[in-house]
């Protein structure tokens, strides 16, 4: 038997004790969706670099790490807390997996806006998250979504009713907790946004646990026609962590999301962002900036399915890679038959800051229409030297330049987030970033 | 306050100036005049020290000093002011921040107190009011969103409140309409000032009619041709560079038709 097999084959053993801890004891639907999941991840197996959306991101590192079982429950640094969301804005944390109600404060949700433990909303009305739950993410055809369907032991779920205006951002904490040393944790998490409703939603990922540890997260967005989603998604988890996570939208006539992804962490990261144009007039805009340093890898797979006409959808993703760094964009957009008057705009830029660090940059565009306007480009380059002498030529010295330019560079993406009090944060954490990343010169 | 001697600048492979003699006085406006890649540009980045040109012989004084031996941001900071042909747009960098710092690297070289945020909005703003821009600019990222015009006049500002001894303005008058001809040339003629000494190097002779240059030279194959005063400014408008001649293989100036 080879290392992989060897290790689908003890996710499967999981899997059979946590059914018989569990999961037969929940709803059959839920039951058989999980089995429906294991059995598509024992098909497909882990992904490897002879298939071509894993070219440049091997797993067998991972597979063959044997990781715990998380413990039920974990402590969170209320430093933690406290920085993750302003005292007035609604929080829920979710623990090595679980939801964390003595460290969530959800106290100050107004009317039609419901954020659940997924586990306790699939015991307490199960019909209503079945409709959407596994049902935009592609458990049949991506094997980390299929492993997280199958172990996912609880989560998030956000629902926003039918013109309901969420004025206060949500923040969703996933903590890997000390408790959680060496663990594999698979947060889910399903947002419903109601017709005409507005809210924005932050996911931030913490690890504060000895690795390695492993976090297969999926999320999945649906948007109602008019629905206008912002979707704020930070990844800070150390350097001995595998993070590989799947966002999938899915989107009715004129409804508008936001989707930002900022990767500031983690050992070997794979942010996978998917975003279906299902009914006309929809709009996505999907922003991305990747700061990764030392051996850190840092893969982008994004996906934009335009289905309906008259869609929109504008991505710009950065990255900043120094030390052995090594970043991978993989940007694809599908403009199907009928998806006439598409517009689709795709940036990719990477600022290299050492000769070692490594990029791979790779547009697709697949257009089965013909009345569309496509646009693509990506840049690989370092701090470019006619903004540095202009610099210099008016006395700021080289060090500091160097610095504004690359912040700079990341603040086009921060700037984008509407959140003020997260972007201010955001700026932060990438200035603290580049200091201790841009010694160099 | 300038003097420059027998300056031989080029990039691998190609001779740029060959050649070039220029005494510049305190108070005085000099206008180098010539077709396109004559040189104008290369003479206005090396003397702001920008390294992808070799200088292979000659030297530059500025105030008695090696102007050559000195970094780009150290010449700055004594004082050369270079208004770029094209100023660089520098996304995410806030133009305000940009300036203060610019002004404070100077000012902490001289010995001054650095000025807090609160004073220098208040000089700047003055500033932006003589230059007529919109004080929408300053919260914006450096020339992001600038027209040609007012990317000039931005130039025109960071001259005004960082106050150099010596400006290099290049083809700062190109690209632009009369009225912010007139906007540009207004603020020159009010940094003009005895102790400050200008080199304006420009294209066409419009921007003249606004000044009192002291000097007109004309460089041509990176060498100085011709130097007069107005009058052979406008007589370059009116018969263009056709009628000089490059100069010969030893490198002196061709006689004057």
């Amino acid at each position: 038997m080879t290392t992989t097999s060897a290790a689908v084959h003890s996710y499967r053993a999981e899997f059979e004790r946590l059914d018989e801890a569990l999961f037969r004891h929940q709803p059959e639907e839920i039951r058989s969706l999980r089995l429906k999941a294991m059995e598509s991840f024992q098909a497909l197996g882990w992904p490897h670099k002879r298939m071509e959306d894993w070219r440049h991101t091997s797993l067998t590192a991972l597979a063959a790490t044997e990781f715990s079982a998380p413990p039920a429950s974990g402590t969170v640094d209320p430093d933690l807390l406290a920085w993750t969301s302003p005292a007035d804005q609604p929080r829920a944390v979710i623990a090595a997996g679980r939801y964390a109600a003595e460290w969530s404060s959800l106290g100050h949700l107004p009317e039609g806006v419901e954020v659940h433990s997924l586990a306790a909303a699939l015991a307490d009305f199960p019909l209503q998250v079945l409709p959407y739950l596994g049902q935009q993410a592609r458990f049949d055809a991506q094997a980390l979504v299929a492993l997280n369907t199958a172990l996912f032991r609880d989560g998030i779920l956000v629902r926003v009713a039918p013109g309901v205006v969420a004025r206060q951002t949500i923040h969703l904490l996933y903590v890997t907790p000390p408790e959680a040393a060496q663990a594999a944790t698979y947060p889910r998490t399903l947002v419903l946004a109601g017709e005409s409703s507005e809210v924005t939603i932050v996911e931030h990922y913490v690890g504060t646990a000895a690795g390695p540890t492993f976090t297969n997260a999926v999320t999945e967005i649906v948007a109602d026609a008019g629905a206008l989603v912002d979707h704020l998604r930070l990844v800070r988890e150390p350097s001995d962590t595998y993070h590989l996570s799947t966002v999938q939208t899915v989107q009715a006539a004129d409804s508008r999301l936001g989707l930002h992804a900022f990767i500031f962490g983690g050992g070997l990261v794979r942010n996978e962002v998917n975003a279906t144009l299902n009914g006309a007039g929809a709009e996505v805009v999907m922003n991305g900036l990747y700061l990764a340093k030392g051996r850190q890898h840092v893969d982008n797979h994004t996906r934009i399915d335009h289905v309906a006409p008259n869609c929109s959808s504008m991505e710009n993703y950065k990255g900043i890679l120094d030390g052995r760094a090594h970043g991978v964009f993989n940007g694809r957009i599908v403009v199907h038959s009928g998806a006439q008057k598409t517009s689709a705009a795709q940036v990719n830029k990477n600022l290299m800051l050492s000769d070692r660090a490594l990029i791979n940059t790779n547009p697709q565009l697949e257009i089965y229409a013909d009345d569309v306007k496509c646009t693509h480009g990506s840049t690989v380059g370092q701090v470019d030297e006619d903004a540095m002498f202009y610099f210099l030529s008016r006395g700021i010295d080289r060090k500091l330049a160097r610095m504004l330019l690359i912040q700079g560079f990341a603040d086009e993406i921060i700037a984008g987030v509407k959140d003020e009090a997260f972007r201010s944060q955001l700026q932060g954490l990438a200035t603290q970033w580049l200091s201790t990343a841009n010694r160099a010169s | 306050m300038l003097e420059i001697k027998n300056l031989h600048v080029g990039v691998p492979g190609t001779s740029i100036l060959k050649g070039i003699n220029l005494e510049l006085q305190a108070g005085e406006l000099h206008v180098i005049m010539g077709p396109n890649g004559s040189g104008k540009s290369t003479l206005a980045q090396v003397l702001a020290g920008r390294d992808t040109y070799q200088v292979s012989a000659g030297e530059v004084r500025y105030k008695g000093q090696d102007l050559l031996s000195m970094s780009p941001e150290l010449r700055a900071r004594e004082g050369v002011f270079l208004s770029f042909q094209y100023p660089v747009v520098i996304p995410g960098v806030n133009n305000t921040f940009f300036l203060q710092a610019a002004l404070n690297a100077k000012r902490k070289h001289q010995g001054d107190e650095e000025l807090d945020a609160v004073d220098f909005l208040a000089l700047v703003k003055k500033r932006m009011r003589q230059v007529e821009l919109d004080e929408k600019f300053l919260s914006r990222p450096v020339n992001e969103g600038f027209s040609g015009g007012e990317k000039k006049r931005n130039e025109i500002l960071q001259m005004l409140t960082l106050e150099p001894d010596l400006a290099i303005l290049d083809e700062t008058d190109s690209g632009l309409d009369i009225d912010a001809l007139k906007i540009v040339a207004a603020g020159i003629n009010r940094f003009r000032s005895p102790e400050r000494a200008i080199l304006l190097i420009t294209h066409y002779q419009r921007i003249l009619n606004y000044l009192e240059p002291d000097r007109v030279h004309v460089l041509m194959d990176g060498r100085f041709v011709m130097s007069g005063g107005m009058e052979l400014a406008r007589e370059l408008e009116e018969k263009g560079y056709g009628w000089l001649q490059a100069p010969t293989s030893n490198g002196a100036p061709a006689p004057a038709a």
